[in-house]
């Protein structure tokens, strides 16, 4: 099981993110809107954990990221995809209590359940969850997230 | 906000999903898997017809039609399954419908199922959210 990891929330993540999403609301962007101030200050679109990755010592998905030791291999685990025969087949989320910008989160990661499958058309499947927990700098549980990922024997239109 | 069983909203929430779409939203999520911006990966290795954009892209597409609809900080729950690959050139519209609503402590729960589907009507996100109002 990974180590828990720090993710500092920032203002031009959030940014990035929302427009990433082709999402122009002030909450995710503006401090000084009055939408924004309505919600305690700049919060996070539902789907912006996923960019914890940036964080995650040993994420998968970014063969070029500099790295002092060789490249983590993938390990085929519901993490979000994969290279070559990975797919993402499922993300859930629970909404504790919102997170802002300006919060640093410790994230936390296990695995869930697995599970095999035959495909139709892609031979063999093998599920796998992965269960994450973001909790802020005041120890409140903000977010769970539950990915299942599906490794697949050829590649699958599907 | 007031809503009942059968409330539906509909948005269109991405034209012509362009690579620069998916490498953009590769960037701010730091997923750099290269099926979704390395044509010769996505072609040789995979053995898929192109680059194809990130299930989360969808996902996070779905989402922004959910809060546009209900707020930024309604939901409660939020979960999807991938059915289908979107490629470069899609176009995604969101459908959501309200399944139940409920009383929590004298606030309004609803349940909200969602479906994102492309230009030819085939659904390549299908969720469910709680919300509440």
């Amino acid at each position: 099981m990974p180590d828990p990891y720090e993710f500092p929330v920032d203002r031009s993540a959030v940014m990035l993110f929302a427009r990433a999403l082709l999402d122009v609301r002030p909450e995710f962007s503006d401090p000084d809107d009055p939408a924004t101030k309505a919600v305690g200050g700049i919060v996070t679109p539902p789907t912006f954990v996923q960019s914890s990755a940036h964080w995650q010592p040993d994420y998968p998905l970014d063969l070029t990221r500099p790295r002092k030791g060789p490249p983590p291999a993938h390990r085929g685990d519901g993490g979000g995809g994969g290279l070559g025969r990975g797919l993402h087949a499922e993300q859930h989320y629970e909404y504790h209590h919102p997170i802002h910008a300006g919060d640093t989160l410790t994230v936390t990661t296990r695995p869930g359940n697995s599970w095999e499958k035959q495909g139709k058309r892609g031979g063999k499947l093998l599920f796998a969850e992965t269960i994450t927990e973001y909790t802020n700098q005041d120890g409140v549980l903000c977010v769970t997230a539950r990915s299942v990922g599906v490794q697949t024997e050829r590649a699958v239109d599907q | 906000m007031q809503l009942k069983v059968g409330d539906t909203h509909e948005a269109v929430v991405i034209e012509k999903v362009a690579r620069t779409h998916i490498v953009k939203y590769a960037g701010a999520s730091g997923d750099f898997n290269p099926l979704h911006h390395d044509d010769t990966v996505a072609q040789n290795l995979a053995g898929y017809p192109s680059v194809f954009a990130h299930g989360m892209l969808s996902m996070g597409l779905t989402g922004r039609m959910l809060t546009d609809w209900l707020g930024a900080t309604a939901l409660r729950k939020f979960g999807v399954r991938f059915t289908k690959q979107v490629w470069p050139g899609d176009t995604l519209t969101t459908k959501g419908e309200v399944t139940a609503v409920r009383d929590e402590g004298g606030k309004q729960v609803a349940t909200i199922r969602v479906v994102t589907v492309n230009q030819e009507g085939e659904s390549v996100v299908e969720g469910e959210a709680e919300a509440v109002l």
